[in-house]
C-alpha cells in the first residue's frame, strides 16, 4: 500500500500497548502488584463496573501490567484483544469454556501436547464436552467428523511429536463452512513464525511459558480474538448473541460487535473461572516478548545447523524437521512456515531405548526437564520420561520409537551445542 | 432496537435501557464505515444517567443493512426520520468525524429538533485524499488500512487503550472490514462532496462543544477550529496526543466533556 505504513514487528514487539508511565514516567512497563484499584468517586466506580467507562476494579479481571502484555500480543498477532491467563492450559480452557457448553463437540487434530489431549479425552467430557480426534493432515477427516453440536475445531500449527503441520487455510475453510470457529494453540510457532489469523483461524492461545517469554522463569497464557467471526450469522453460540443474566442481560455482539468473543471470555471467564495471571508473571513475560524476534531467529538458525548435523550423523537413525525433503509436510513448510517450523522437533537414536538412556545422562549443555521453548536447550527421552510406562508397540502407536530424543534448541552458540550432542552419541553407542 | 425508518429496518442502539417518551434523549452517529458500538461507553453511560440513547446504524452500516445514503443532506433528513419513528420531538446530537458533519446538517436543516451538539473530531470542508477515495472506490482493504492508520495518532498507534487488554489498532480495522463493498466509498464521497458545511455551521442555533484531537491528520484541529467563527454559540476542547478516532484513544476524557456539556 502507497501511503502509511503500520509499525513493524519488532516495534510492536517492544512497544505496543504501552505509553509511558503518567505519574512518574517509567520507561519500563511498571509491575502493578496490586488486587485492587481505589475509586475516585462512588459515582466513578458505578461506572468502571457498569461499562460506562473504562478502568480497573479488581486483578481478576483486568490488572494494569497485564494489560500491557495483552495489548502487545494483540498487536503482533493481529486479533482484537486478549487476556492473560495462569497458564496456557488455562487459556484453552477460557476458549472453550467461553463458547462451549454441555452438549457441545469439539473436532480436534490427534496431534497435539499432552496436556491438551488430557483435558479434551478426559476432564471435558465429564463436563458434558465430547471430543472426536482426526488426523491433522486429513482436511476430510475434520469435515466428516463435524455433527450438528459441534462448536469448535481445534489444532497445533505443528503437531507433536511428529511435527505435522496443520493447514490452517484449509481447515479454517472446513470450519467456516460450518459456521463454526478454528482455534489455534501457536506456542510452538508464535507469531513471529506464524500467524494465524491471517491464514483464516479465529482464535489463538499460547502457552507463553513458552518462547513467548522465553526465561523459562514465569508460567503463562494468552488467549487472542481475531475478532473476524461472523458469531451472529452462525447463530451456534447463544453465550454471545443472546442475553446474559449474568451482567444485566447484555448481548455480547451487539455492544462489542468484532470483540464479542474476548469480552465474554473476560467478563464471565476471568470472572468466575478465575484463572489469572499475577502481574509479576505479566512483567516477566514482556521481558522476553521485547526480544522474542532476536531469538526466535537465533532459535531457528541454531535449529537448522542441529537438524543438519543430526541427519548426517552414524548414530541417528532419523530425524524429524518439516524442512527436510523426507518430512510428509516439506511442501507445506515451504508455503506456510517460511520463516522456519520452530525449535523443537525429535530425532531417534540408534540402540533404542538403553541408547536413549545413555544419551541423555550424557549431554551437559542440554538440560533433562519437561518443558519447551526456553533460551537455554533442552532434551527428554520419552521413552524413559513422560511415556516410560508404555511397551516398543504402544510407544509406535503414539509416533514414538524407544530411541527418539525431543530437543527444544535454545540459543547458545551452535558449536557448542553440536559438541555436547556429539559426546552424548558417541557414548549412546557404547556397548 | 430495530425500528423502521421510511420503510426500511434501521437498528438503533439504546445503551441497554429501555426508551422511556418522558426523558430527554441523545442522538449519537457514529462515522463512515463504523456503526454504533464505537459509542458504547458513553451509550452506557447516559442511558444509565436519566437520557433515552439512540446511537444509530446509519443506513448500510452495522446491523441497519441496506444501500448506504449519497450525501450527507439525505444523512441529516435520514435522522429527523429516525427521530420521527423514534417518537422523539427533539433531542441532543453528538457526531464523529462524517457523523459529525450529519449532526451539524441535522441541526442546520432542522433547528427545532436539535437542543444542543456536539462535533467530535470535525471540520468542514472535510476533503477526502485521492488515494483514500480511489481505494474505497475500487473496495481495496487498503481504505480500511489508510482509515486506521490516519486515523490513530502515533500514540494510539502503539495502544495503551484506556479498555484494558482490546488492541485499537485491530478493532477498528475489524469493525471497518464488516462495511459492505460500496459503503466506505459512499461515505468519503458525501463528506468530499459537502461544500456548504460553514454555511450550514451559521444556522446552527443551539448550544455547540467541539471536541478535537491534536495529533488528528484527518480532520486537523487547526482547520476544525474555523467553525468557531460561524457556529454562534460554540466551544471547543482540544485533547492533547490524540488522533481522530477519539472515542478510542480518549474515552474518559471524552465522556467528561460530553457529561459537563450535555448536563
Amino acid at each position: 500500500m502507497a501511503g502509511p505504513k503500520y509499525p513493524g514487528f519488532n516495534t510492536l514487539a517492544l512497544h505496543a500497548g504501552q505509553q509511558p508511565d503518567d505519574s512518574f514516567g517509567a520507561r519500563a512497563v511498571p509491575i502493578y502488584q496490586t488486587t485492587s484499584y481505589v475509586f475516585k468517586s462512588t459515582e466513578q466506580a458505578a461506572s468502571i463496573f457498569n461499562g460506562e467507562r473504562p478502568g480497573h476494579v479488581y486483578s481478576r479481571i483486568t490488572n494494569p501490567t497485564n494489560a500491557v502484555l495483552e495489548e502487545r500480543i494483540c498487536a503482533l498477532e493481529g486479533g482484537v484483544g486478549a487476556i492473560a491467563t495462569a497458564s496456557g492450559q488455562a487459556a484453552m480452557h477460557l476458549a472453550i469454556a467461553t463458547i462451549l457448553g454441555a452438549g457441545s463437540h469439539i473436532v480436534s487434530s490427534r496431534s497435539l501436547y499432552g496436556g491438551s489431549h488430557n483435558l479434551l479425552s478426559y476432564t471435558l467430557p465429564r463436563f458434558g464436552i465430547e471430543t472426536t480426534f482426526v488426523d491433522p493432515r486429513d482436511p476430510d477427516a475434520f469435515a466428516d467428523a463435524i455433527r450438528p453440536n459441534t462448536r469448535l475445531l481445534f489444532g497445533e500449527i505443528l503437531g507433536n511429536p511428529g511435527l505435522d503441520i496443520l493447514n490452517v487455510p484449509v481447515i479454517s475453510e472446513v470450519a467456516h463452512d460450518a459456521g463454526i470457529p478454528l482455534l489455534i494453540d501457536s506456542t510452538f510457532t508464535t507469531p513471529w513464525l506464524f500467524k494465524p489469523f491471517d491464514f483464516g483461524a479465529d482464535l489463538i492461545f499460547h502457552s507463553a511459558t513458552k518462547f513467548i517469554g522465553g526465561h523459562g522463569v514465569a508460567i503463562g497464557g494468552l488467549l487472542v480474538d481475531g475478532g473476524r467471526f461472523d458469531w451472529d450469522a452462525s447463530g451456534k453460540f447463544p453465550t454471545l448473541t443472546e442475553p446474559y443474566e449474568g451482567f444485566h442481560n447484555l448481548v455480547f455482539t451487539e455492544e462489542y460487535g468484532p470483540s464479542a468473543f474476548i469480552m465474554r471470555a473476560r467478563k464471565e471467564g476471568a470472572r468466575d473461572f478465575g484463572a489469572c495471571m499475577s502481574p509479576t508473571t505479566a512483567f516477566h513475560l514482556l521481558q522476553g516478548m521485547e526480544t522474542l524476534p532476536l531469538r526466535i531467529e537465533k532459535h531457528i538458525d541454531n535449529t537448522r545447523t542441529l537438524v543438519q548435523y543430526l541427519d548426517q550423523h552414524d548414530a541417528v537413525e532419523e530425524v524429524t524437521y518439516p524442512e527436510l525433503p523426507g518430512h510428509p509436510d516439506h511442501e507445506l513448510a515451504k508455503q506456510l512456515l517460511p520463516k522456519g517450523c520452530g525449535a523443537v522437533f525429535s530425532f531417534v537414536v540408534k540402540g533404542g531405548r538403553a541408547a536413549g538412556r545413555k544419551f541423555i545422562e550424557r549431554l551437559s549443555l542440554f538440560s533433562h526437564l519437561a518443558n519447551v521453548g526456553d533460551a537455554k536447550s533442552l532434551v527428554i527421552h520419552p521413552a524413559s520420561t513422560t511415556h516410560h510406562r508404555m511397551d516398543a508397540a504402544a510407544l509406535e502407536a503414539a509416533g514414538i520409537k524407544e530411541g527418539t530424543i525431543r530437543l527444544s534448541v535454545g540459543i547458545e552458540d551452535a558449536d557448542d551445542l553440536i559438541g555436547d550432542l556429539g559426546r552424548a552419541l558417541h557414548a549412546s553407542q557404547k556397548g | 432496537m430495530k425500528i423502521s425508518v421510511n420503510g426500511h429496518p434501521a437498528y438503533v442502539y439504546t445503551g441497554a435501557r429501555e426508551f422511556i417518551p418522558e426523558q430527554p434523549s441523545v442522538v449519537f452517529i457514529h462515522g463512515n464505515g463504523l456503526d454504533h458500538s464505537v459509542w458504547l461507553l458513553q451509550s452506557r453511560y447516559f442511558s444509565h444517567h436519566g437520557r433515552n440513547v439512540l446511537a444509530v446504524d446509519m443506513p448500510g452500516h452495522g446491523r441497519s443493512g441496506g444501500a448506504p445514503l449519497e450525501s450527507i443532506t439525505d444523512m441529516a433528513d435520514w435522522i429527523v426520520d429516525m427521530l420521527d419513528a423514534a417518537g422523539v420531538d427533539k433531542a441532543m446530537v453528538v457526531g464523529h468525524s462524517m457523523g459529525s458533519l450529519v449532526a451539524m446538517e441535522t441541526a442546520a436543516r432542522h433547528p427545532d429538533r436539535v437542543s444542543k451538539l456536539a462535533l467530535i473530531a470535525t471540520a468542514s470542508p472535510m476533503p477526502v485524499s485521492d488515494p483514500l477515495l480511489n481505494a474505497a472506490r475500487e473496495n481495496k482493504h487498503d481504505a480500511f488500512d489508510m482509515i486506521n492508520l490516519w486515523g490513530h495518532s502515533q500514540y494510539g498507534q502503539m495502544g495503551g487503550n484506556q479498555a484494558p487488554g482490546m488492541w485499537m489498532s485491530g478493532s477498528a480495522i475489524r469493525l471497518l472490514e464488516r462495511s459492505g463493498p460500496g459503503v466506505l466509498f459512499a461515505g468519503l464521497n458525501a463528506c468530499n462532496e459537502y461544500k456548504h458545511g460553514m454555511e450550514s455551521a451559521a444556522k446552527v442555533q443551539c448550544p455547540t462543544l467541539l471536541v478535537l484531537g491534536s495529533l488528528d491528520v484527518m480532520t486537523p484541529a487547526r482547520v476544525a477550529r474555523k467553525l468557531e467563527q460561524v457556529i454562534p454559540d460554540v466551544r471547543s476542547e482540544v485533547l492533547n496526543n490524540c488522533g481522530h478516532l477519539i472515542m478510542a484513544e480518549k474515552p474518559n476524557q471524552l465522556l467528561d466533556l460530553l457529561v459537563d456539556f450535555l448536563d
